[in-house]
């Protein structure tokens, strides 16, 4: 065998410096760290980890302040908008992001965000939808799909006692502070792709002072959802996303003309 | 600098301007919005952050953010607010970072009354937000005394890493009479070294209440409660009136204190040896104080605008030799000098020592006086 001189071989991918280099606790499948591995890669591209500071919130992504490498501060459930109003507005040169589930962003937290939204606070919210509450074991969420099977739904959502979902990206794109709202998934790698410049996008509008941007993100939860990883991106595929449908629901002219 | 005439809220919202505030939230709730109002206008004139939150959780969530990054933060609210805060605080109390809470309080509970009361007592002084913390908890009873402890405590918040709340009657936020404004205070420049910032590698800083491990939970619970211990030898604050000689000491705090003043000197006058005991840190709680006056004294009256919640603490460390009374007026009343001063006589002319809890006997005679 001839040995190969790495350091002359040109690097295609690599780990980003943003994401720490160690296991998650996040489940098989779960598309969690895919959202943070995009995170990652964005403030690696746009050089602003070293002026960033993360919101955690309350659900899996509890420890994304383990994984994300820069500060973090941790929110109670529902409240990461209005901590990160707080850091934003005393360190407004600073780029401040949440980071959320469903549960947390628009049931308990639904007040904060809205009233985030509405203000136009110049923050960067990650949104995601895997239609239930995954850390406390699977029950409904306002985004759990009508007719779906979760622990504290075992007949399936019956939207006669329970409700309907919760559209994220149609409500706070109806506010005038929001200036960037995307849906996109996270089950195959054309997605995950179109995901990570949604990502960029909102962090360029945050950049610019534009004002509230948010990224929907469908995610899987195949241990709560008790199928395998690969029947669970079918799953979101199939079922999501015909009823939480993918595109840009308010884009700023100053971003829909930015090329990245 | 000269006394001028203030009105208590804006008072303290203006020495917390001078103590070097560098971020306020707040949510408009009667008897506290003056304060709201004033620093609407105030902060923002002098380029420093002011945000009219969509809650009290907004608000107290902002401060938790803003305190994070280690500025000056304050905000302010009245007894439903405070409740609707208690989440916040508590996380704020276990991630250790300075904070000021000005609670301007009414009669409750439910949305009660909008008149004066001391009725959060127990919620500020034993907690209220879930876990083992404590605030520093401090009680003016003057215009000119809020103004001093809301410049002071910004200090003792920082210093301990702790909540320091001023627990101001409504009575006190809605007074107008004189006082003098501290001096100015250069905004702090250097950042605390435990503040986000941005940072990356061996400079990530995490600020957090998350400790899923109960090892690392406990080492925590311990470690506040050893801190608690430090601020319970430090800063314990009280003033005593007539009690040299007294035989009766009268036991208030705020507004309860200063209206039991006017009673101690108009029995004194009538030639009753009877003094008055005024706790200033309700947390850490004057018990050695009280004790001593205790041992001193055969009565002890205690007077809230409550059904008695600082009563508790006093007969914790009073013994049965010495002889506990209690007189409270709710729901937004304030006692008059009289009642308290007929209190007074009726113990200075001897009542005969009962088992039967203070609380018991007070609301036994208050049934003469209303009709519940
Ligand atoms: C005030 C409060 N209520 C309830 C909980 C319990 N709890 C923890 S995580 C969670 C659900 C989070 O679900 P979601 O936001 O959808 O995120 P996921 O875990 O699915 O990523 C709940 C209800 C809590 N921690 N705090």
């Amino acid at each position: 065998m001839v040995a190969m001189d790495l350091s002359e071989m040109e690097v295609v991918y690599q780990h980003p410096h943003a994401l720490v280099d160690m296991y998650t606790h996040f489940c098989p499948g779960c598309t969690h760290g895919v959202a943070h591995r995009l995170v990652a890669e964005v403030l690696d591209e746009m050089a602003l980890s070293e002026r960033t500071i993360g919101v955690a919130s309350v659900g899996c992504s509890v420890f994304s302040y383990n994984y994300l490498n820069i500060d973090f501060v941790q929110a109670p459930h529902g409240r990461a908008p209005a901590m990160a109003t707080g850091v934003k507005r005393v360190l407004p040169d600073h780029i401040v992001m949440t980071y959320q589930g469903d549960g947390d962003m628009i049931s308990i937290g639904a007040g904060e965000i809205v009233a985030a939204a509405g203000r136009g606070e110049n923050i960067t919210v990650i949104f995601i939808n895997n239609a239930n509450y995954g850390m406390t074991g699977g029950q409904m969420a306002p985004t759990t799909l009508p007719g779906m099977k979760t622990s504290s739904s075992p007949n399936g959502r019956d939207v006669e006692q329970a409700g309907y979902p919760i559209l994220a990206c149609e409500l706070l794109s109806t506010q005038q502070g929001a200036s960037y709202i995307a849906r996109r998934s996270l089950h195959d790698p054309k997605n995950i792709r179109m995901a990570k410049k949604a990502i960029r996008l909102a962090f360029e509008t945050q950049v610019r002072g534009l004002g509230f941007s948010m990224v929907e993100l469908l995610s899987t939860c195949p241990t709560n959802w008790h199928m395998t990883p690969v029947k669970a991106v079918k799953w979101l595929e199939e079922k999501m996303i015909p009823y939480y449908p993918l595109g840009d629901y308010k884009v700023h002219p100053t971003i829909s003309e930015l090329k990245v | 600098m000269a006394r001028e005439l203030w009105k208590g809220n804006e008072a303290f919202a203006e020495a917390a301007v001078r103590a070097g505030l560098q971020a306020y939230f707040g949510y408009p709730i009667t008897p506290q919005t003056e304060a709201l109002e004033y620093l609407s206008a105030r902060m923002p004139e002098l380029g420093r952050a002011f945000l009219q939150a969509e809650s009290e959780l907004g608000a107290i969530n902002m401060v938790y953010g803003a305190a994070c990054t280690g500025a000056r933060v304050m905000t302010s609210t009245s007894s439903p607010g405070t409740s609707l805060m208690m989440e916040g605080l508590s996380y704020i109390a276990a991630t250790e970072v300075p904070m000021v809470l000005v609670d301007v309080v009414r009669g409750g509970p439910g949305l009660g009354t909008i008149q004066p009361s001391q009725g959060d007592y127990n919620q500020i002084v034993h907690g209220g937000g879930h876990g083992d913390y404590h605030c520093i908890v401090l009680a003016p009873s003057t215009v000119q005394e809020a103004v001093d402890q809301v410049y002071e405590i910004f200090d003792l918040a920082e210093k301990y890493r702790s909540i320091g709340v001023i627990l101001l009657d409504g009575t006190i936020g809605q007074m107008i009479e004189p006082a003098e404004m501290p001096p100015m205070r250069e905004i702090r420049k250097e950042i605390p070294e435990w503040a986000v910032r941005g940072g990356t590698g061996s400079n990530k800083r995490v600020l957090t209440s998350v400790h899923l491990v109960p090892e690392d939970m406990e080492v925590l619970d311990l470690r506040l409660i050893k801190k608690w211990q430090e601020v319970e030898k430090n800063e314990v604050r009280f003033t005593e009136y007539y009690m040299d000689d007294a035989k009766i000491a009268v036991v208030g705090f705020g507004t309860a204190g200063r209206i039991a003043l006017s009673a101690v000197r108009t029995a004194r006058a009538l030639g009753i040896p009877v003094g008055l005991i005024r706790p200033i840190s309700l947390s850490p709680f004057p018990y050695q104080a009280i004790k001593e006056a205790a041992a001193q004294v055969d009565h002890i009256l205690v007077v809230e605008m409550n059904s008695g919640m600082m009563l508790e603490d006093v007969m914790k460390v009073v013994k049965d030799s010495t002889n506990v009374e209690f007189y409270g007026r709710m729901g937004g009343i304030m006692p008059f000098p009289d009642e308290i001063l007929s209190e007074i006589q009726r113990i200075a002319s001897g009542t005969t020592p009962s088992d039967i809890h203070p609380r018991d006997r007070w609301l036994k005679r208050m049934e003469s006086v209303v009709d519940f």
